[in-house]
């Protein structure tokens, strides 16, 4: 079972790393770019498991690992 | 009356205060403006009306407690702008962001002032890391975190101090310290004066983030506070860099009236303090304001605490050449208000007025002010006492010694300040790793020496005198530099003032801290109050932390610990005492956190440093060391880390060898001098009746200590560094 | 000679360089600012170390684009002298200047140390006054320092000799330990450590100077024999 995890930071969060390049693209000419949200994709091979055991799995390691909640929130997708 | 006030952290009592100062009850936005600023963390309400006890004026001292930083004369036009601060809580939470954030804000306090910023320090104090999954989580995040930011600011991060212990578990203590260099005709103050005169913002817009941190800031830790997760900032030090820059270079122009950082309580601090410091009065459209987030309310801008933000007192008029030098950096100048000298603070959106209260209510001049109530701690009496029969003396002072040095408080912090960028600036002459670190003045022939001490043990274990010697062993660090001490920022770190016992230690440590500050001649220009470090079930210990500064008049004179050369007469300055008492031997070894801690004598210790500082800059000496924690044994051995000498050392003494080796007794040194020199040297001592013992001399590789004729410790050297400097990366694993 | 420093939004050790070539070299030495267009009357062009455009997305890729690497192409593409110093480094590599990519230390830390290099070849502007060989310590201060490029592009500057400096004690991870490296032609050369930190008896170190010595005696030579 192989699983992708994107990790954001939460809407009400600042991410000056977006803002920047925001910017940056703004002066390439892209001014149409209204917000950049930059994040990270994780790619996870779980092995031999069935998909309701992945999903909990990663519900628990996106929570307690992968994403700190405090600032960020998390999605996952199961392939 | 209803009882939102409860809400926002005031009492009934309070509330009724605000009423008095309006003539009606606030609304929304404006009780929410005197909760933040009447929080603890802005007013100062329970610890201000102690300060009196500070020494904060003298020759040197041209900006006291009370702006951005305080203000110490270097001579020949120059000064030096430092502050410290705590950003405890939120590194608590969020350990990245929450020290990011801490040094952000001490960076532009200090800018604020007009001022360059070319040094940081911190001191970090963690709960126990041995085994602790959660410790080292947060030592790893404090530590990047303080990296990410300086690093990326290009201000190298030259000093600080770590130390673990039981007391921090839960309440970790991160306090950032900047160091700025100004000319005194350009000073500036977070003034709004010149009536009609432009209110400016600039930086990175408005949001959520940081919703009522000062607020937050002044409650104990609980289980919710997970849950106030929006007082959590993200720091960007790339936006930090660009207003550092165009602040600066704004400053040059002339156009700039006053400036002020937007910290704590955002912009309604920073409004009514620069209208009190000024004209009293200023009105502001919250419309105007740059937001990150749709559908702000006003209350929300008011108290949000964004990061990277400063308001700019413009002269009427020159608006555009503020605004073109700004965007010359990438940023925006925004006009949101304008200096009035009526008083008040008014707040509108659009053409509404949302609020309207006298701007000196909501800062420290109308916040309340209490005198806590205060009494002695049950443990006190307790901990103070220690027989020293029952201390069982150690077998093997080779295992003992080892084990200290490979402890977490006595080891070689590298794993850490290697993360810090010391360097840039190229202005490092003493890099972390010494006593102090010290930088030189370029174009100049003068340094400053740069220190943060604090031993919490000791001011647990007596408030008072252990308050003093945070003073006195930060001098000591800035006279082994061979730099005279001049000024004080005080991190004030301790548990709720609203428990009596907990606030005598505050009171106690303030008086301490006073006292010494006063014997040196070092007054207390800046400093921050950071209470409720306590959680449910315990307190940190009190934890005042000194940041100092000194001046060297000679780099070329400086002075480090480190031995030299080989054949090099080592010496030991001051007396040895039967002082376990809160030693880290005691600790570390026999896991007692008690006694009585050692004396401190003003006279001798005053003594001590001119003889130490006088010798230095006679070229005399060739290091010298203070000994401070784990003693004499310890401070030697620190002496022969740096170039891997050994040493050579043979003692008489009638006390107990583990008093010889590891007693914490005050006002003692270990220098070392050339054999040519040492004739000069004792004829120096015996006429200053300075008490010393001539140890031994440095080695090439072996460390060895014998007592009354009898081998105690024999070492090698290159074992010795290798399991001090290895310590701290094995508890990080 | 006039020596130029670039200053990107979020430089830092501009003024390190800066100060390097005015009183240790004694030099003429002008900050640039990235939105110039060109480069006039420069022999020596420096991108200093920091953390352009905050380092976001990647070091140097915001950068790159500035109107001030289109002239510091044509200043190279003329054979004249282009040092990159760290955050300089990783802006010739996203611009194209320089072979490879600098990414995350190893250990995923910043670190600033002071290290052992190995001066691989003297045979450039650079360096020629070091000697093959030689061990010299300068300070590091990255937390992307660790140099990768494919096979290829490695055996062609091994063959170029374009490997410049090498770590000792690879601090980390770069391939073959590089910590400097230059373009074939020899008129650009990038490296992660700071030789801009060594320069001074008061700072406890002087190996980095002979760079600048190099650089100074390149161009005057040059100069002559125009």
């Amino acid at each position: 079972m192989k699983a992708k995890v994107f990790v954001t930071l939460k809407k009400s969060i600042a991410d000056p790393q977006g803002n920047a390049i925001k910017n940056a693209l703004h002066k390439l000419g892209y001014t149409n770019t209204e917000e950049v949200r930059i994040g990270k994709l994780i790619e996870l091979d779980l092995g031999d498991i069935t998909a309701e055991e992945a999903e909990a799995q990663l519900e628990k390691m996106c929570a307690g690992l992968l994403a700190n909640t405090v600032i960020e929130e998390y999605k996952y997708e199961i392939i | 009356m209803n009882n939102s006030y409860k809400a926002v952290g005031l009492t009934e009592k309070e509330y009724k205060k605000i009423i008095e100062y309006l003539n009606r009850e606030p609304n929304e936005l404006e009780l929410n403006m005197y909760g933040v600023m009447w929080s603890e963390h802005c007013s100062y309400k329970n610890s201000r009306a102690l300060f009196r006890h500070f020494p904060t004026s003298g020759e040197r001292v041209l900006q006291g407690p009370g702006e951005n930083a305080g203000i110490i004369d270097i001579g020949d036009n120059q000064a030096i702008v430092m502050k410290i601060e705590s950003h405890n809580h939120p590194s608590a939470i969020e350990p990245y962001q929450g020290a990011a954030t801490g040094v952000g804000g001490i960076i532009r306090d200090i800018f604020a002032m007009g001022a360059r910023p070319i040094a940081l320090l911190n001191s970090l104090r963690f709960g126990n890391i041995e085994g602790s999954e959660r410790v080292k989580y947060l030592v790893e995040g404090v530590v990047a975190g303080i990296a990410g930011y300086g690093n990326c600011m290009g201000i190298p991060t030259v000093a600080g101090e770590v130390y673990f212990n039981e007391s921090y578990n839960g309440n970790p203590l991160v306090n950032a310290m900047c160091v700025g260099i100004i000319d005194h005709d350009k000073i500036h103050r977070g003034t709004a004066s010149g009536v009609g005169n432009s209110v400016m913002y600039i930086g990175a817009p408005t949001g959520r983030d940081g919703m009522g941190g000062a607020s937050f800031a002044s409650v104990e830790l609980t289980e919710e506070s997970e849950e106030k997760k929006s007082a959590v900032q993200v720091g960007d030090p790339f936006m930090e860099k660009l207003l550092l820059e165009a602040c600066l270079e704004l400053l040059e122009t002339g156009s700039i009236v006053g400036l002020q950082d937007l910290g704590a309580a955002g912009l309604t601090s920073a409004c009514c303090e620069t209208a009190t410091r000024g004209e009293g009065g200023m009105e502001i459209d919250v419309s105007k304001v740059p937001r990150r987030e749709k559908g702000m309310l006003p209350v929300e801008i008011m108290i949000s605490e964004s990061q990277e933000r400063m308001l700019l007192i413009v002269e009427k008029g020159r608006e555009d050449e503020v605004r073109k030098i700004v965007e010359k950096w990438g940023l925006h100048a925004v006009t949101i208000g304008k200096v009035t000298d009526n008083g008040r603070l008014v707040v509108k959106d659009k053409d509404e007025v949302v609020a309207d209260v006298p701007a000196y209510s909501l800062d420290s001049s109308g916040a309340p002010k209490y005198y806590k109530e205060y009494q002695e701690p049950l443990y006190i009496q307790q901990v103070k006492r220690l027989q020293p029969e029952s201390v069982p003396e150690p077998k093997d002072y080779n295992e003992t010694l080892m084990n200290l040095l490979s402890s977490p408080n006595l080891c070689s912090k590298e794993w850490v300040y290697k993360q810090y960028d010391h360097m840039v600036r190229t202005s490092t002459v003493v890099k972390p790793g010494s006593d102090a670190a010290v930088m030189r003045i370029r174009g100049t022939k003068k340094g400053i020496a740069l220190t943060v001490d604090c031993n919490g043990r000791y001011c647990y274990l007596n408030p008072r005198v252990g308050s003093a010697i945070a003073v006195t062993e930060a001098a000591r660090n800035l006279v082994c530099s061979g730099a005279k001490p001049l000024a004080v920022t005080d991190g004030l770190n301790f548990g709720s003032p609203d428990k009596p016992d907990r606030f005598r230690q505050f009171r106690e440590s303030i008086i301490g801290i006073g006292e010494a500050c006063r014997e040196l001649d070092t007054p207390v220009i800046s400093g921050n109050v950071s209470f409720y470090n306590e959680t449910e079930t315990q307190a940190i210990y009190p934890t005042p932390i000194i940041g100092m500064a000194g001046l060297i008049e000679d780099i070329d004179k400086h002075c480090t610990m480190h031995f030299k050369d080989e054949k090099d007469v080592i010496i030991h300055i001051g007396e040895t005492k039967e002082e376990l008492g809160g030693s880290e031997y005691l600790s570390r070894i026999h896991g007692l956190e008690k006694g009585a801690i050692p004396k401190l004598d003003f006279g001798t210790e005053k003594r001590h440093q001119a003889f130490i500082l006088s010798a230095i800059e006679k070229g005399l000496l060739k290091s010298a060391h203070d000994i401070s924690d784990g003693g004499l044994a310890i401070a030697l051995a620190e002496c022969c880390m740096e170039k891997e000498l050994g040493i050579k050392v043979q003692m008489e003494s009638m006390l107990r060898t583990d008093v010889v080796l590891f007693s914490e007794s005050q006002s003692r040194f270990v220098v070392s001098c050339s054999p040519e020199a040492l004739t000069e040297l004792q004829r120096l001592m015996d006429l200053q009746e300075i008490p010393y013992e001539i140890l031994g001399t440095v080695e090439s590789e072996d460390f060895v200590i014998d007592i009354n004729n009898k081998n105690i410790v024999a070492l090698k050297v290159k074992d010795m560094k290798e399991a001090w400097k290895g310590a701290f990366q094995c508890f990080m694993k | 000679m006039k020596f130029g420093v670039i200053v990107f939004p979020g430089s830092n050790c501009d003024i390190d360089c800066f100060h390097a070539v005015k009183d240790i070299l004694g030099q003429e030495v002008e900050y640039i600012w990235h939105d110039t267009k060109e480069l006039e009357g420069y022999d020596c062009i420096i991108l200093p170390g920091g953390f352009s455009y905050g380092d976001y997305l990647r070091c140097g890729a915001v950068a790159r684009f500035s109107k001030i690497m289109d002239a510091v192409k044509v200043h190279a593409a003329k054979g004249k002298l282009v040092i990159g110093i760290c955050n300089g480094f990783q802006i010739l590599t996203e611009a194209g200047l320089l072979p490879g990519a600098l990414v995350r230390n190893i250990n995923l830390k910043f670190i600033c140390d002071t290290v052992p290099l190995r001066v691989e070849s003297q045979d450039t502007p650079f360096t020629r006054l070091y000697n093959k060989g030689e061990i010299i310590r300068i300070p590091i201060a990255h937390g992307e320092g660790n140099y990768v490029a494919d096979e290829e592009t490695l055996k062609n500057m091994k063959e170029n000799g374009q490997i410049i400096f090498t770590y000792t004690n690879n601090p980390n991870g770069s391939m073959e330990n590089i910590a400097g490296i230059c373009n074939e032609k020899k008129n650009v050369l990038g490296m992660m450590p700071h030789p801009e930190r060594a320069c001074e008896e008061i700072l406890g170190n002087t190996d980095g100077r002979r760079l600048f010595e190099s650089i100074l005696l390149s161009l005057e030579e040059n100069r002559k024999h125009e």
